[in-house]
């Protein structure tokens, strides 16, 4: 696959990123010259065992926490380029970022539409065309019959579908997922990967898997294996779901 | 954009609500404190406006006659009349004592008067005013006498023939009016024992029962059993003469301290109640510090019960303000309804405490915007902790 061409439409471009914690006798070389590549419509694995600097790439990934030095690129728009940044992360992680946690984190106090219409609300958008937006969402997730429901009335698969979709709702060019399978029995991961898969090829996002979970990680086509701060690709199995 | 506050506040609304009763009955206490305050006020203004009286003629170096004792003799109304600018005046005492009512003490102040003069009630609710120079007397409606019941008032009985309204000493008893004489003899009679004892004494004395002067010694203890003193004079003064004006010269030939309505009211807002008035004040500050601690305390409780919650708005872009905005909202809707519930609590329980409690509009508002205030004080602990949540501890 030629990524390179891809990354220019969009997708994820990472070259030599290091994150640093602390200074002098007490710094901490988090990741040492990080480099991924992501194509739109792809959906790739990440992962390393503890302390391998997968959350702070995740972090770095999700505009939470500045890189020390190096490039992002997020769909067309560079993000970091040694110490320059965009001027409004918090702008940034609302509209061309979404995130999959390992729990699924819904807002208790908003039913399910709203969980999904929040994000596009907060990004300005009319009630109504947000509204629009989540039930086309959840819908195309087949959630659309508990729209009305409060999230503590849906079961744990529903609960992830949700947010997915609400990581989907704002069209974004990234979705970071942190162990979206973890608490999930074989059945219902993969089902969530094939959702994640659908997805990815239908709103051409390029998506970044980060998991432990070996049911999963024969879906991925690429591997990025992370230990000690730096990242080795890997061709996956790619198995059809 | 939808209310985060709101849907907030309607997932656990019952919780919320009944906090928001618990700080209404917080609210309720502080707006009686006021009210209490107001109605003392009222109560001595009402005193002055009801004594119809435009200045106050006292014994020389008091402030009687409601914040000390005066005496002074009756026959000083007399000459009080001729001098230039008053239209009327009147003797008036105050007493205030025990009665019985259906075997319970009542307290009331009894005041002797002069029907028709200032001092006097100036209207009834039913009733008549008092026609006999003996024996009959109107009553405040908080008294709890009716037409026609027999009140004690020492040796003698008196009948209610009339009712009033909002008559009330300064210290907020009901008033009990009766003839002037008839409170002169309460006042200052003695008891028959004393009397007894006075005359045999008197007796005693050569100097009053000397040989060759027939009647001394029956005068003397006449004097000595009647009571020529009352507490004060009204004055009303005549139209197109100035208080200050007519109160001057009686200050400087009749030798007695003489107020206008500015400086009676001076003496019983200001200084008689000033001690209350502080001691209300402190209570009110105190309560305002206490409600503000617990709206701090509850804000911050629900704030940190939804850190997580937090952190994944702030991942997925919400701004601050809008997080900020959420918990000022829950404190400032926290605040209306415990306003709300404390004004209608307050609404319902003044009219059963034994002294006015006037809670006044203004007070109100003051109260609500003071409320609002606080309440946006106390969340400001809360908005500190929720701005700093990480939203990277949405990931984890």
């Amino acid at each position: 696959m030629n990524t390179m061409n891809t990354i220019t439409q969009g997708g994820i471009l990472i070259e030599g990123l290091r994150k640093v914690y602390g200074s002098g006798d007490t710094a901490v070389e988090a990741l040492k010259h990080v480099n991924m590549q992501v194509a739109p419509g792809e959906v790739v694995g990440l992962v390393g065992p503890s302390g391998s600097g997968k959350s702070t790439l995740l972090k770095c990934l999700g505009a939470i926490i500045e890189p020390t030095s190096g490039k992002m690129t997020l769909g067309n728009e560079v993000i970091y380029d040694n110490g320059w940044k965009v001027k409004d992360l918090r702008a940034l992680r609302r509209d061309r970022i979404g995130f999959v946690f390992q729990a699924p984190y819904l807002i208790p106090f908003l039913d399910v539409t709203d969980n999904v219409a929040l994000l596009p609300m907060l990004a300005g958008a009319p009630n109504g065309a947000s509204r629009s937006r989540a039930m086309e969402l959840l819908t195309a997730l087949e959630v659309q019959h508990r729209a009305k429901a409060e999230p503590s009335q849906l079961s744990g698969g529903e609960q992830q579908r949700v947010s997915i979709a609400r990581a989907l709702a704002n069209k974004p060019p990234v979705i970071l997922a942190d162990e979206p399978t973890a608490p999930l029995d074989s059945e219902r991961a993969l089902a969530v990967m094939h959702i994640l898969n659908q997805m990815a090829q239908q709103a051409q996002t390029a998506i970044i898997v980060v998991t432990h979970d070996e049911k999963i990680i024969p879906t991925f086509k690429r591997i990025y294996h992370i230990r000690d701060g730096r990242t080795f690709e890997e061709a996956g199995l790619g198995l059809t779901l | 954009m939808i209310s985060l506050a709101g849907r907030d506040i309607l997932h656990g609304w019952s919780k919320y609500v009944l906090t928001g009763l618990g700080l209404g009955l917080l609210i309720g206490v502080t707006l009686t404190m006021a009210g209490v305050y107001r109605g003392m006020v009222d109560d001595a203004h009402a005193l002055l406006t009801n004594s119809r009286a435009d200045l106050w003629v006292v014994q020389k170096d008091t402030q009687g006659p409601y914040a000390e004792s005066s005496s002074i003799k009756d026959d000083v109304v007399r000459s009080v009349r001729g001098m230039p600018g008053v239209a009327a005046a009147a003797n008036v005492a105050y007493l205030t004592m025990q009665v019985q009512k259906d075997g319970q003490d009542q307290r009331v102040m009894v005041v002797g008067m002069e029907p028709g003069m200032p001092g006097a009630p100036g209207y009834l609710v039913t009733g008549r005013h008092i026609t006999r120079n003996h024996y009959e007397a109107v009553a405040d409606v908080k008294t709890g006498f009716a037409l026609g019941d027999t009140v004690r008032i020492r040796r003698h009985d008196y009948t209610v023939v009339g009712l009033t309204r909002r008559m009330v000493s300064s210290g907020g008893d009901p008033m009990l009016f009766v003839p002037m004489k008839d409170a002169q003899e309460t006042q200052f009679l003695k008891d028959n024992d004393a009397i007894v004892n006075d005359r045999a004494r008197t007796a005693a004395n050569p100097a009053f029962n000397r040989p060759g002067s027939p009647g001394l010694l029956e005068a003397v203890q006449n004097l000595q059993t009647s009571s020529r003193s009352v507490n004060a004079v009204l004055v009303q003064i005549a139209p197109g003469f100035n208080p200050e004006q007519v109160a001057e010269p009686i200050r400087r030939w009749k030798h007695l301290s003489v107020y206008t309505r500015d400086g009676m009211e001076d003496i019983l807002v200001v200084k008689l109640i000033a001690n209350s008035a502080k001691q209300i004040g402190m209570f009110l500050v105190i309560l305002a510090i206490v409600s503000a601690a617990i709206v701090a305390f509850i804000i911050y409780t629900m704030t940190m019960g939804k850190l997580r919650e937090i952190a994944v708005l702030k991942l997925i872009g919400t701004r601050d303000r809008t997080i900020a905005g959420m918990i000022l909202q829950q404190a400032l809707g926290l605040g209306l309804i415990g306003f709300a519930v404390g004004k209608v609590a307050a609404t319902f329980w003044a009219p059963a405490f034994p002294k006015f409690v006037l809670l006044l509009p203004g007070d109100s508002v003051t109260g609500l915007v003071v409320t609002l205030i606080i309440c946006a004080l106390a969340s400001t602990l809360a908005i500190r902790v929720a701005l700093k949540v990480d939203p990277g501890a949405a990931i984890g």
